[in-house]
């Protein structure tokens, strides 16, 4: 008769009440990614407008001569737009392989035969994606706001712009999850990474031309309020969340469409995502 | 809710209806396909076998009630719960192996089975315990911190069984559980399967379309054909002939007409390799009466045995198979 046997055994222990596989989904994913050296040295040079930033606001509040340099809410707004190239390729790199991967593993069977629904998995996935999107977003533009208040040493600035936290907060959380729960649905068309990297670019660089086109066949420039005729940038992804951000700092539209076309187009977005995820995310593929 | 009591009400709920499955009338359609028709079945506590040709609806039925597909109409009950209404519950104590290779990417064994410990809601520190006795007992122990898809098809079977088991399921769906294996992979998996049935206590569901590896590991069969059950019960019990089943090899210019007046006489008769048959006589009549026929028909009897009335006999004659 063996000493111990390393055979199966029955679990005595408390399993966890439904509900909280999303965050064993994302927590996974976050380890995953982070384990990624390559992907550790995108999010540090991601940081790096922070750090140029932040000198500027240590130099404004300590020098005279560069006064002229004194943050306003101009600042923080394209800071945040600024971060829009590493939030691209950041959305490219941690997002294509979200669900594609996962379908090309047959991992949805896996997942979905465990207790916890599809709603659960794509919320887990899209916590990967947009934890990582607020990193290089929400989370410098606010310590760039605590450094301003460090730095003078008093809150004046705060009190003078007092919508400026929640602005920053709704902005980036508007961007992230618009740019999110569009990379997860395409993530989930396919099951290949690459293809779905390539489709998002090609889906956000062809929306942008095609504003162009449609703007120069039109006869309107790219443009200001009141001048042309009425712009069709609300085609642009990019141009819309440009344009909802300046709605969002109180800032003047950059662009001709309203904010608000601007807003619904991203909510549309944002509706067919969620669409396409449920058509896709299910535990077995039926093709009739 | 309360574990104990949901514990103390699925046992009551079982021991009230004896199955840990039941199904009511269930029909499952993809487009204009009716992948299940009208299936009313229950399955016994212990091993059971869900057997029958490819494309006979087996693997619907296991992603019916683990709510993958949702039925048109019917219902189905896992353990005492609707799967309608509670797929969660269901789903936490269930472990299904699906039958086509499957894993999370980027993973290691060890990292893979945890991880789905952990989805199904035990602490990690106790999936990761749990993720290496499993792997130990399916025999992936040495292969355990190789990344899964380096793993060869075998191994792959493997380590979805034991992703089905690292959270202690009460009921296992196995699909074709030795898709795939070599000879000795595949005895060894079916000793797995065995064990966990008639030693471990788990209750399992064996989709297969091959007969010994039900014959070998369960007690109880529900034979599919064409989306609808064509027999079922204890393997035992359905292999008792209600008549008896001979070899029988003859000498005849035309055996095909031969086998006709067999069949034209109420016997059912299985050619099977070279020119022997298996034939089945029901009732009392015994060999007498294929003498009988034999001498009538002008056909000399070379060799006439009683034969063992095996699963392949119940399943051939369950989907009406010549």
């Amino acid at each position: 008769m063996p000493i111990h046997d390393q055979g199966y055994r029955r679990y005595g222990g408390t399993k966890a009440p439904h509900g909280q596989a999303w965050a064993v989904i994302a927590r996974a994913g976050l380890r995953t990614m982070l384990a990624r050296r390559t992907f550790l040295g995108l999010l540090l040079f991601a940081w790096f407008p922070f750090i140029v930033r932040a000198i500027q606001i240590y130099a404004s509040t300590n020098f005279s001569q560069v006064a002229f340099l004194s943050p306003n809410v101009e600042m923080f707004h394209d800071f945040l737009e600024q971060q829009g190239f590493f939030v691209f390729v950041i959305t490219v790199y941690v997002g294509a392989g979200l669900i594609a991967n996962d379908r090309r593993a047959n991992a949805l069977q896996i997942y979905l035969s465990k207790p916890l629904t599809r709603t659960e998995y794509v919320f887990g996935k899209l916590t990967i994606l947009m934890t990582f999107l607020l990193l290089v977003t929400w989370v410098p533009a606010l310590v760039l706001l605590l450094i301003q208040i460090l730095f003078a040493g008093n809150f004046s600035f705060l009190q003078a712009n007092l919508y400026l936290f929640p602005a920053i907060t709704v902005y980036s959380f508007v961007e992230t999850i618009a740019i999110s729960a569009a990379m997860l649905a395409l993530s989930s068309l396919s099951k290949s990474g690459r293809f779905v990297a390539i489709l998002y670019t090609g889906l956000f660089f062809f929306t942008t031309a095609l504003w162009g086109v449609l703007t120069l066949a039109l006869g309107g420039v790219h443009t200001r309020p009141g001048q042309g005729r009425p712009g069709v940038s609300w085609i642009s992804f990019s141009a819309d969340l440009t344009q909802v951000g300046n709605a969002i700092f109180r800032l003047p539209p950059k662009y001709d469409s309203p904010a608000s076309v601007s807003l619904a187009v991203i909510v549309v977005l944002v509706v067919i995502s969620g669409f396409v995820l449920e058509r896709r995310v299910r535990g077995v593929e039926v093709v009739t | 809710m309360d574990p104990i009591a949901a514990d103390t009400r699925i046992t009551t709920q079982m021991a009230d209806s004896g199955a840990v499955v039941t199904l009511e009338s269930v029909t499952v359609t993809y487009g204009r396909n009716q992948a299940m028709r009208d299936v009313t079945a229950s399955f016994a506590a212990g091993a059971v076998g869900l057997l029958g040709p490819n494309g006979a609806g087996k693997s619907t039925m296991l992603k019916a009630l683990l709510g993958f597909v949702a039925p048109d109409r019917g219902r189905m009950r896992v353990l005492g719960f609707d799967v309608a209404h509670s797929p969660l519950d269901i789903r936490a104590r269930v472990g299904y192996m699906p039958e086509s290779d499957a894993h999370i990417p980027g993973m290691n064994a060890v990292s893979f089975v945890a991880y789905c410990g952990e989805l199904a809601g035990l602490p990690r520190v106790d999936a990761m315990q749990r993720a290496h006795e499993v792997l130990f007992y399916v025999g992936l122990g040495e292969a355990r911190y190789r990344n899964v898809e380096t793993y060869s098809t075998g191994m792959k079977q493997r380590i979805k069984l034991a992703q089905a088991l690292v959270h202690d399921p009460d009921l296992l769906f196995l699909d074709e559980p030795t898709n795939g294996m070599d000879p000795k992979g595949r005895d060894e998996m079916l000793e797995l399967v065995r064990d966990l049935a008639h030693n471990k206590g788990v209750n399992l569901i064996v989709s297969s379309h091959l007969l010994p590896d039900v014959e070998y590991t369960c007690d109880h069969v529900v034979v599919m054909d064409k989306g609808r059950v064509a027999t079922h019960g204890p393997i035992e019990a359905l292999k008792q002939p209600r008549g008896r089943t001979y070899e029988l090899r003859v000498k005849t210019a035309n055996l095909e007409a031969f086998i006709g007046q067999i069949r034209a006489a109420g016997l059912e008769c299985h050619a099977s390799d070279e020119d022997i048959m298996r034939v089945f006589v029901p009732g009392e009549g015994g060999a007498r009466e294929l003498f009988a026929l034999a001498a009538r028909e002008g056909v000399q009897v070379r060799h006439l045995r009683p034969s063992v009335a095996t699963l392949e006999d119940v399943f051939a004659t369950a989907v009406g198979e010549q």
